[in-house]
């Protein structure tokens, strides 16, 4: 029988490797891979409770802006990416240095 | 083993082991489309969980658009015609570190818990140490008419509070990516 913890061990081995995504590449759309696969790991737990929890679609609903918000975020992101290219050449994320004093 | 158990594992297994490509693979190519294979999987799993909307909504929006952005991001950031999309690993041993410990710390998945002193050490991942309070749960039904008659009624702010952060964060990426005249 499948669980409620299954679906939450899914939900850990995609955040880890999203986190792992995070924290390695130098990429600047690698890592916006990863953050979406957090976003992902955070959205199977949410309907996932609400599967197995109280019986209602609050769960589902929260998803749903999850995913909006996702989505603009990677708009926004790939905005700053680009500007990023245009003045460095460079897509990574450690050589975003101008700021620095 | 019943076959929502199997169809369960199917796509749990596509879910993980392709989001895995995503996170080790080296070219930027390769990571995207295992990146689609993901959010497939996800969807499988929401179909599973009885969440039809979600489920569509994740192939529309993520499959449809947010790949695609990202497919946009890494030819627009990239020297097409040298075809260099490599992706550079760094500090990577330390970050697994991090990240497995992590992963055990919430999953580690046999029970050694021991007594020491006369206090029980619990050496278990919160995962199946935690009584995940569940309640009487939703049996799967078709969601979208009500998910669309709570949006329109009880939640109807947040609602409108999604559609214009949208709106901003369209304005705000015109604005970011414009190219500004020379001064």
């Amino acid at each position: 029988m499948i669980g409620i913890q299954h679906y939450l061990g899914v939900s850990v081995a995609l955040f880890c490797l999203g986190f792992l995504g995070i924290l390695t590449r130098r990429n600047a759309v690698n890592v916006l891979m990863g953050i979406e696969l957090v976003l992902n790991s955070a959205n199977i737990n949410l309907v996932a409770f609400s599967r197995f929890g109280p019986g209602n679609l609050q769960g589902q609903l929260f998803a749903v802006f999850v995913i909006v918000i996702a989505a603009a975020e990677v708009a926004v992101a790939l905005a700053i990416v680009l500007t990023l290219y245009r003045l460095r050449r460079t897509p990574n994320l450690d050589e975003a240095d101008i700021l620095r004093g | 083993m019943t076959a929502s158990a199997v169809v369960f594992y199917i796509f749990a297994a596509i879910t993980v082991g392709s989001a895995a490509v995503v996170v080790l693979a080296r070219s930027l190519i390769y990571s995207a489309f295992a990146l689609l294979f993901t959010f497939f999987g996800v969807a499988g799993l929401y179909v599973l969980l009885g969440a039809d909307f979600l489920a569509a909504t994740q192939l529309l929006i993520y499959v449809g658009g947010i790949l695609v952005l990202l497919l946009f991001g890494v030819m627009l950031t990239h020297k097409l015609y040298d075809l260099d999309l490599r992706s550079e690993v760094t500090q990577f041993l330390p970050a697994a570190i991090i990240v497995g410990g992590l992963f055990l710390l919430l999953a580690w998945p046999v029970d050694l818990s021991f007594t020491l002193l006369g206090r029980p050490m619990r050496v278990y991942g919160l995962l199946f140490q935690t009584s995940w309070a569940t309640g009487p749960g939703r049996a799967p039904a078709p969601t979208t008419a009500e998910i669309g008659r709570l949006f329109m009624g009880r939640y109807l702010l947040p609602f409108e509070a999604a559609s214009i952060l949208l709106l901003v964060a369209l304005m705000g990426a015109a604005m970011i990516v414009r190219r500004r005249p020379q001064a």
